[in-house]
């Protein structure tokens, strides 16, 4: 599904990510923790293709296809789904709107025919009511005048309508009660399946909790330091994150 | 001009007038305060020759803007053209009058408001326009009665002529002064678009004055669509008075001509008179587009709400003044006013100016200008949706400009604008990466 080779990443004029080798197989869920800083969001970013976030060095294969080569909308329309740490707020366009929009480029990729307001609306329904979501959210701009958790939600509810191959959640936890919290990971598990894979980026071990991951990474300077499985999360939540250094692994 | 001559007493008066005042000030230059950013030299220094009659493509242009169930009022080259107009769905309450036989048969009202809501002292082009006042359109609109029908205006300009290469060859060009004039009796209501249109890439001339006198109580939309082709000159000017308790609600969307220059003046002459005077304008290439908005509050208890949209691409440039004038009497005003701008590209420009007088002392009034890009935060994340940059740029584009549009309350004609605005953009706007 993705192979991350030897991914480096420059933001103005900091490298933060030095060197990330990840392999993410379909079906699979991968954690990725690590202390403010050490570059877990610029790989989120990184991997959606934000402009302001620059490889140097590296590769990125999804799904056979060079990913780095790709514009922000193409990935997108070929599965990849980032859930964003900051929703952004764009006043005047209606939640609905954009995200029929969305669906509809997806589906134009893939062959399929354009869904008119009826079907859209079947489909909405439907995953507002799996996810516990009120309708409202649909009528109001996107994420304008929305909560924290009501923005993380609208992620979610995003990621369940246009139902990627890969999603890449960037810190969808942090921020969120304990309500909030378990909207967001039942709404992921709902989503689980053998043909879709998840990148899930968390300072905290309690989402993990709810979203259990079949690996972990620890990610320090730029770099993956340890990896293992679930246990791994619990370590950290005991131990912290000190002493996770790339010498620290090497012990 | 024969028709000039057999005008009545009335009219030929106030062209004389019009023309003796045109002959004092001339065409203004950019030493005047009111003409500062825009330089009209290739409106004054070209021979434009007066329109007459119609050209071949009038007809497939008018019926390229038609507004299905309106009822629909051709000006071409600046005359009535009942031919071309259509009537069929007059509703009962409404009178129509070509400006020169209603001036001859002396229809009643004409003599009362033609060239009456006007002060030509205030602007030399419409001086200009009335000089040469020799035919138009006359909507009235019978007190009590509550119009449905949206009645349409469709201006056409031309000529059979080859299209001239520049300005400079404009004595192949021509020029024509459309002339509209709604008198909406009191308590009635009434929508009223006007649309501008040439043939595309000809060079003319236009313009065009409206006088509206909107009644006691009465409820009068006014919708202009400026389209003009891309090469062409465009100076309008709208006058409207209202009456205590009158509604007004103007909505200016332009995208067409070289040169814009509107003037859009709303005089509150009555108590608890309301108005909304919004605009949209999309200038690309090396357009300029100026837009002179006025509001005198002259009575007490009057609200008015102004909001003004430019997106500006490529070398365009926009000038946007917005005055409002609350008088000594006007006790209790509420008048709020906002110009927002989108540059593009790095080469587009804006003086924005809003001019405040306030004459009286318990009085709300607001202005704000802002200036801005696209929000490309917006853009990414648009975009890791799955929506190109032209799609992403488009929504963000339309929402920016929805709040004006939602005042569009004929349906077709909304469709139409927005089609034709995004054409517009589809066609000329270079994507900034």
């Amino acid at each position: 599904m993705l192979q991350v080779k030897n991914l480096k990443v420059r933001v103005e004029d900091r490298e933060i990510l030095k060197g990330i080798n990840l392999t993410v197989n379909t079906g699979e869920v991968h954690a990725i923790m690590g202390p403010n800083g050490s570059g877990k969001s610029t790989l989120a970013r990184a991997l959606s293709g934000h402009p302001g976030y620059e490889v140097t060095e590296g590769q990125v294969v999804y799904d056979g296809k060079d990913l780095l080569d790709m514009d922000p909308d193409e990935r997108a329309r070929e599965g990849v789904f980032m859930a964003f740490q900051y929703p952004v707020e764009i006043p005047g366009v209606n939640n609905a709107y954009f995200l029929k929009a969305a669906l509809n480029a997806k589906r134009k990729q893939q062959g399929l025919d354009e869904l008119d307001a009826i079907d859209f609306m079947k489909v909405v329904k439907e995953k507002l009511k799996v996810l516990h979501i009120d309708d409202s959210m649909l009528l109001r701009s996107v994420n304008e005048g929305f909560s924290g958790g009501e923005k993380k939600r609208n992620e979610i509810f995003h990621m369940a309508v246009l139902e990627p191959a890969l999603a890449v959640l960037d810190e969808t936890d942090s921020g969120l009660d304990i309500d909030a919290l378990r909207v967001v990971a039942d709404g992921v598990n709902a989503m689980r399946s053998p043909d879709r894979s998840f990148i899930v980026v968390t300072h905290y071990q309690r989402l993990l909790n709810y979203i259990v991951p079949d690996f972990v990474h620890v990610l320090s300077d730029g770099k993956i330091v340890r990896s293992g499985g679930r246990e791994l999360a619990l370590e950290l939540e005991e131990k912290g994150y000190a002493g996770q250094t790339a010498a620290g692994a090497r012990q | 001009m024969e028709t000039l001559v057999q005008a009545p007493a009335w009219l030929r008066e106030r062209r004389e007038q019009a023309s003796r005042r045109f002959a004092e000030v001339g065409f203004p230059t950019t030493r005047q305060e009111d003409w500062r950013f825009t330089n009209i030299a290739p409106i004054a220094d070209a021979k434009f020759a007066l329109a007459e009659g119609s050209f071949a493509q009038a007809p497939a242009l008018i019926s390229s803007v038609a507004v299905p169930g309106s009822l629909r009022l051709a000006i071409v080259n600046g005359q009535f053209a009942a031919g071309l107009s259509d009537l069929s769905a007059m509703p009962k309450g409404v009178r129509i009058a070509g400006l020169r036989d209603g001036a001859r048969d002396g229809t009643d009202g004409l003599e009362q408001h033609l060239g009456k809501v006007f002060n030509i002292d205030a602007h030399p082009f419409a001086a200009l326009n009335t000089s040469l006042l020799d035919d138009g359109v006359a909507i009235f609109v019978a007190s009590g009665a509550v119009i449905e029908t949206p009645i349409h205006i469709v201006v056409v300009t031309g000529s059979d002529l080859p299209s001239v290469a520049s300005a400079k060859e404009g004595d192949k060009a021509v020029t024509a002064h459309p002339r509209v004039l709604v008198v909406a009796g009191a308590h009635s209501q009434v929508r009223i678009a006007q649309t501008f249109i040439g043939a595309a890439d000809s060079v003319y001339f236009n313009n065009a004055v409206a006088e509206i006198v909107v009644g006691e109580g009465a409820i009068v939309d006014y919708y202009t669509d400026q389209r003009e082709s891309e090469r062409a000159y465009h100076v309008a000017n709208i006058q409207a008075h209202v009456e205590a308790k009158g509604v007004f609600a103007s909505h200016a969307f332009s995208t067409g001509a070289k040169i814009q220059r509107h003037d859009i003046g709303i005089g509150l002459k009555g108590e608890g008179a309301d108005c909304t005077m919004n605009g949209v304008y999309l200038a690309d290439d090396e357009k300029l587009m100026d837009t002179h908005t006025s509001l005198d509050h002259a009575m007490p208890h009057c609200t008015s709400h102004e909001i003004y949209k430019g997106i500006l691409a490529g070398k365009a440039k926009a000038v946007f003044n917005g005055r409002i004038i609350v008088r000594l009497d006007a006790q209790k005003t509420d008048a709020k006013q906002t110009n927002r701008a989108l540059l593009l590209s790095d080469e587009a420009t804006i003086n924005s100016n809003p001019q405040l007088e306030i004459f009286a002392d318990d009085v709300k009034c607001t202005h704000g200008a802002a200036v801005g890009q696209l929000d490309e935060e917006a853009m990414f994340y648009l975009q890791a949706r799955g929506l190109t940059r032209t799609e992403a740029r488009d929504m963000l584009l339309h929402a920016f400009a929805g709040e004006v549009l939602d005042g569009l309350k004929i349906p077709a004609l909304r469709e139409q604008i927005e089609t034709n605005f995004f054409n517009t953009l589809a066609r000329d706007v270079a994507l900034t990466a």
